[in-house]
C-alpha cells in the first residue's frame, strides 16, 4: 500500500532528495575513479596532471610492475594469511563466549562480563602492551598480528545478543537428545548462527586487511610485513623522490618506477574487499540489528 | 528475536536430583559442574583478556617508574609521579593537547551529524537507487587508510594533483595543502566524512526501518508532507540511537586515534598534526622512552574513562537511555 502512495507523483521533493543523493554518489565516487583512471594511464600524463576523470594514454605497465614485485607479493600473501588467521581465531575465541555469556543462569556470568567490559574502555595502552608481548617472545612473530585483537567485547556482545535472542526450544530439544552444552552449542546452534557469523567475519576481515600500525609496531622482517606497510613504504619512497628534484640518475629512475606502481598498487591492494564487500552487503544491517538488541 | 526467553533459564529451575541439595554452597557447586561446558567456551576469551588486556594493564606501572629494559619491570625503580609532572610542565603539553582536541571536536561536531542526514535521506530512496546509492557511500570503508591517505595526497598535490589543476583554471595559486599546518585539520575531518558517512549511517538506517508503518499512515491522514514526517517521525525514532552514539563518541574526545594522524604527517604539518597519540608512539616505541610514553597514555586514558563516566550519567539523567 505504501509503495503505491510513493509512486503517485513525482514532487520536488523528490527531486530534491535525488539531486542530493546523485551529489553524494559523485563526492565519494569520484576520488575512486580517479585512482582507476591514473592507474591505467601514462605516467607522464598523471605526473603532469592530466588525468582528470578517465585515463589518458591508456597502458597496463603499472599492474605488470605490481605483479612482478617481490616485495608487493610477498606483502600480499602476509596480507592473506594474516586476515584469513585473525578470522578464525577470533570465531573461535568470540563465538564459545558469547554463546557462554547469554547463558544467564551460568554463575559468575555478570562478574566475568564484567572482566570483559571494563577492557572497552580501559586498557594499559600502547607501551605496556607492546612490553608484555615481547615479554611473551611473540616480537616480530605472525602470531602476534593474529592474537592482537582477536578478542573485543564489542564483537562478543554482538554474539551474545544475537544467541540470546535464539529460541530457547533449540537446546533444549538437543539436551533432551543427550547433547552436552558443547555438543548442543557446536552441532545445533552453530550452523543456525551463518548470519553471525557474516557478522563477525566481515568485521575482522575488513579490519585486518587494511591494518596498518600492527605490522609497523610488531613486526621487524621485511618478508612478514603485510601489504599495506609495504604500500605505504612506496608510495612515499614515490613522495620523497618527487621532492628530491637533483639527485641524480638514480633517484629519479626510482621516482619513474614508484610513479609507474603507485596507483596500481593502490587500486590491487583496494580491490578484493570492493568487489566482495556489494556481495556481503546484507550483513552490514544484520551486524547492527544483532548488536543493538539489549542483552 | 522470536522469543524474548533465554535458552537458559530453565537452569534456575530445580531439577529431580536437586531436591537432595539443601545447602546454597552445595547447590552452587553442582551449578558450576553442570555449567563446565560453558567455562570451556569462556576460557580462550579469558586466557586472551587477561594475557592481552590485564597484563598490560599491570605493566601500566612502569608509567610510576623509570623503567629500563634491562632492569625489568620490577626492578626499575619508583619515580612517583615524575613522568606526569615531566609531561605536564613539558614544551608539548599544551599543544598536543590543543591539537587532539581541536581534531576530535571538529570531528564530533561534522562527522556526528552527517550519518545521521545521510541516513535520512537514503531513507527516501527507493528500490534499485536507493541500493546503488548506498553500495557507492560504503565504498570508502573498505579502503585503507593507507590508501585513503595517498589518494588525498595524489589529489592534492602540488604538481600533479587534480585540485590544484581545477584552482589554476580558475586562476588561484598551486597550493601544497598537504604540508600546510593550517589545513591539516580539515583535511583530517573532511576526509574522515568522505570515508565514514555511508558506513555510520548504517545504523541510523536499521533505526529507520524499525518505525511503526502505522505512523506514516497516520501523518497522512493529517495531510502532513514528508519533510513533516522526516522531522516529526524519522528523527523522534533515532533519538535513542542518536544519544547512544554520542555517548560513545564523547566518551573518545580526548583520544584520536595514531593511525590515520601519523599516516598524513609530515615534516611541515607537524605543528598541528601531532596529537597525543602519536607522541606517545614516537616517543614511546621509536625513541624508547617508554615510562614516560606510558604515562602520557595513561593519562589520556584516564581523561577517557572519565568522560565516558560523565556522558553516561548524563544521559541516564536526561533521558533515560545509558550504556551501563
Amino acid at each position: 500500500m505504501m509503495k503505491i502512495k510513493k509512486w503517485k507523483r513525482i514532487t520536488a521533493f523528490d527531486v530534491a532528495i535525488t539531486f542530493v543523493a546523485l551529489l553524494l554518489i559523485v563526492i565519494v565516487g569520484y576520488p575512486l575513479i580517479l585512482v582507476l583512471s591514473n592507474s591505467v594511464s601514462d605516467p607522464a600524463m598523471v605526473a603532469t596532471g592530466q588525468v582528470l576523470f578517465l585515463p589518458k594514454g591508456f597502458t597496463l605497465e603499472g599492474y605488470k610492475a605490481v605483479f612482478t614485485d617481490s616485495d608487493i607479493l610477498s606483502g600480499y600473501a602476509n596480507t592473506i594469511f594474516y586476515t584469513v588467521a585473525k578470522t578464525l581465531l577470533s570465531l573461535f575465541v568470540m563465538l564459545p563466549a558469547g554463546y557462554a555469556l547469554a547463558n544467564s543462569s551460568l554463575p559468575g556470568r555478570k562478574f566475568i562480563t564484567a572482566l570483559f567490559m571494563i577492557t572497552m574502555y580501559f586498557s594499559g595502552g600502547l607501551i605496556p602492551t607492546y612490553l608484555q608481548v615481547k615479554a611473551y617472545g611473540l616480537y616480530d612473530s605472525r602470531a602476534a598480528i593474529v592474537i592482537l585483537g582477536c578478542f573485543s567485547m564489542y564483537n562478543c556482545i554482538i554474539c551474545r545478543s544475537f544467541f540470546s535472542s535464539m529460541p530457547h526450544e533449540l537446546v533444549e530439544a538437543a539436551e533432551i537428545d543427550g547433547c552436552s552444552p558443547l555438543r548442543a552449542f557446536v552441532s545445533v546452534i552453530l550452523p543456525l548462527s551463518k548470519a553471525l557469523i557474516g557478522v563477525i567475519v566481515l568485521y575482522v576481515a575488513v579490519g585486518q586487511w587494511n591494518a596498518y600500525m600492527d605490522c609497523l609496531i610488531y613486526i621487524q622482517d621485511s618478508a612478514k610485513m603485510s601489504l599495506q606497510v609495504i604500500l605505504r613504504r612506496i608510495l612515499t619512497l614515490a613522495q620523497t623522490a618527487s621532492l628530491m628534484q637533483d639527485a641524480g640518475e638514480y633517484a629519479a629512475a626510482m621516482a619513474d618506477r614508484e610513479a609507474l606502481l603507485r596507483y596500481s598498487a593502490m587500486v590491487v591492494s583496494s580491490v578484493p574487499l570492493l568487489v566482495v564487500y556489494p556481495f556481503l552487503q546484507k550483513y552490514f544491517d544484520k551486524g547492527v540489528m544483532i548488536g543493538s538488541v539489549k542483552g | 528475536m522470536k522469543s524474548p526467553l533465554s535458552p537458559f533459564k530453565r537452569k534456575d529451575k530445580p531439577m529431580p536430583g536437586d531436591a537432595a541439595v539443601v545447602n546454597s554452597k552445595g547447590r552452587l557447586m553442582l551449578r558450576v559442574r553442570r555449567n563446565r561446558d560453558y567455562y570451556l567456551m569462556l576460557l580462550p576469551a579469558l586466557i586472551y583478556v587477561i594475557l592481552f588486556c590485564y597484563a598490560p594493564m599491570y605493566g601500566l606501572q612502569i608509567a610510576f617508574k623509570n623503567f629500563k629494559m634491562s632492569l625489568g619491570m620490577a626492578g626499575s625503580p619508583w619515580i612517583g609521579l615524575r613522568n606526569f609532572t615531566d609531561f605536564f610542565s613539558s614544551y608539548y603539553f599544551g599543544t598536543l593537547i590543543k591539537n587532539t582536541l581541536i581534531l576530535s571536536l571538529y570531528s564530533l561536531l561534522v562527522g556526528f551529524p552527517i550519518p545521521i542526514i545521510v541516513a535520512l535521506i537514503l531513507n527516501e530512496l527507493n528500490g534499485k537507487f536507493k541500493k546503488f546509492t548506498q553500495t557507492i557511500l560504503y565504498a570508502p570503508h573498505f579502503i585503507s587508510l593507507v590508501v585513503l591517505v595517498s589518494t588525498l595526497s595524489c589529489m592534492l598535490s602540488p604538481s600533479q594533483g587534480v585540485v590544484n589543476t581545477i584552482l589554476e583554471m580558475f586562476g588561484f595559486e598551486r597550493n601544497y595543502f598537504m604540508a600546510n599546518p593550517a589545513y591539516f585539520p580539515h583535511l583530517y575531518v573532511w576526509s574522515g566524512v568522505w570515508q565514514g558517512m555511508g558506513w555510520s549511517a548504517i545504523i541510523y538506517l536499521a533505526a529507520l526501518s524499525g518505525i511503526d508503518p502505522t505512523l506514516y499512515e497516520a501523518a497522512d491522514m493529517d495531510g502532513a508532507t514528508r519533510l513533516q514526517k522526516i522531522i516529526h517521525i524519522n528523527l523522534p525514532a533515532l533519538m535513542p540511537t542518536i544519544i547512544i552514539m554520542l555517548i560513545l563518541r564523547v566518551g573518545q574526545i580526548a583520544s584520536v586515534g595514531y593511525e590515520k594522524v601519523f599516516l598524513m604527517q609530515n615534516d611541515l604539518n607537524i605543528e598541528t598534526a601531532e596529537v597525543i597519540s602519536t607522541y606517545v608512539y614516537k616517543r614511546g616505541l621509536i625513541n624508547s622512552n617508554y615510562s614516560f610514553a606510558a604515562a602520557v597514555d595513561l593519562f589520556n586514558n584516564v581523561i577517557n574513562v572519565t568522560l565516558v563516566l560523565i556522558a553516561n550519567k548524563i544521559s541516564k539523567v536526561i533521558s533515560d537511555t545509558s550504556l551501563f
